[in-house]
């Protein structure tokens, strides 16, 4: 049944309208958690809030759960939905270009549009840093190309990667998540701070 | 420190359990996850396309651009996503009163600075990203709700490289 665009039983532009009202959840979670905060996303790095951590892995394992329940009752055929494509060199370097990008911005390009929605300017700025760092990349294309396309593993899932059932994998990431989620509370205690 | 502080925000469990029901929605609906820095990339591969056409045409990006991604790069899936997130971040800020036009900053550091940082940062951000394939929502949280190996792998580098560099940059949060 599903996913229901790949299965026809909406049109391309129901889609689109659907795109946007998942849009509005997206947008309005991130702001009632906090995340149109950059001084509270970046206590994430000093261990005085640990909120980006809880909900980006609560998140992660939801919808992992979800995805997998909804694959055993045959509500969704996993091999129609996109799974992110590997490349092994800028999946690395591009993610530590972010990680940088992160602790100097304080924001990510999501929480920068969640954070501008409600009026802070240093996400306006950021949302402008970020155009131009797109034109840099699109312009200075073939000078990254062979980066940008090194190591192409094609699209391997975890579970595939460690050669264990899925359910198995996903149980381990839900008990690092719990570990993670233990530490984070240990860290908000040990480096209170008020709240931003 | 002991006693309850008062939070103004979700609790983080549950805004996480709704994100994630978020997220299951976008992959049963649409066959995909959530995004962010893609929708920017199609204003700047639009405005780009209307500006400077005969660039475009020489471009060695834009051509495998347009080859992958027919049609109009606005009528596209994380655009109309994205406009959602305005609204949805604006509806909710506007329940918990939260709408004002500041500069959020350390009281260390000038308003000043702290723009300076945020163009800084979203430059390398929105770099990164086009390079990684997608950011922390594209790649890492949509990725690893799939369990594709270049998802984990990105959030790994994401949050690795900011606390490794986190030290450096204190007095602009702390």
């Amino acid at each position: 049944m599903g996913p229901l665009i790949v299965n026809e039983i909406i049109s391309p532009n129901t889609n689109l309208l659907i795109a946007m009202l998942i849009g509005i959840g997206f947008g309005f979670v991130l702001e009632s958690s906090g995340f149109s905060s950059s001084r509270k996303l970046a206590g994430m790095f000093y261990g005085y809030d640990t909120t980006v951590l809880k909900v980006f892995f609560t998140a992660a394992i939801t919808a992992m759960i979800g995805l997998l329940f909804f694959s055993l009752f045959g509500w969704i055929d996993l091999s129609y939905v996109y799974v992110n494509p590997t490349y092994l060199t800028s999946a690395m370097v591009g993610g530590a270009v972010m990680g940088a990008g992160f602790i100097i911005g304080g924001f990510c390009p999501g929480t920068a549009f969640c954070a501008l929605s409600i009026g802070k300017l240093d996400a306006l700025a950021f949302v402008g840093g970020l155009v131009l760092g797109i034109i840099f990349f699109t312009e200075g294309y073939p000078m990254w190309e062979d980066l940008y396309k090194a190591n192409f593993m094609g699209t391997p899932t975890m579970n595939e990667l460690l050669d264990i059932p899925r359910g198995i994998f996903a149980l381990g990431l839900i008990l690092a998540a719990f570990a993670m989620f233990w530490v984070g509370e240990w860290a908000e205690k040990k480096f209170p701070r008020e709240e931003y | 420190m002991s006693e309850v502080k008062k939070t103004k925000y979700l609790n983080p469990y549950v805004g996480g359990v709704l994100l994630g029901l978020v997220l299951l929605a976008a992959n049963f609906v649409s066959g995909r996850g959530l995004g962010a820095s893609g929708a920017i990339k199609s204003a700047v591969v639009t405005t780009v396309s209307s500006v400077m056409p005969s660039h475009v045409e020489n471009s060695a990006f834009y051509t495998e651009y347009k080859e992958s991604h027919p049609g109009n790069p606005m009528k596209s899936w994380l655009v109309f996503e994205m406009i959602g997130v305005l609204i949805g971040g604006f509806l909710s800020g506007a329940f918990a009163k939260r709408l004002k036009f500041k500069v959020e900053h350390s009281p260390k550091i000038t308003s000043k600075r702290r723009i300076m940082f945020a163009v800084l940062g979203g430059i390398l951000f929105g770099f990164g990203s086009q390079l990684g394939r997608g950011c922390t929502s594209g790649s890492a949280l949509s990725g690893m709700a799939v369990l594709s190996v270049g998802g984990f792998l990105t959030m790994a580098f994401i949050f690795g490289t900011a606390f490794a560099l986190a030290y450096f940059f204190r007095k602009n949060w702390i």
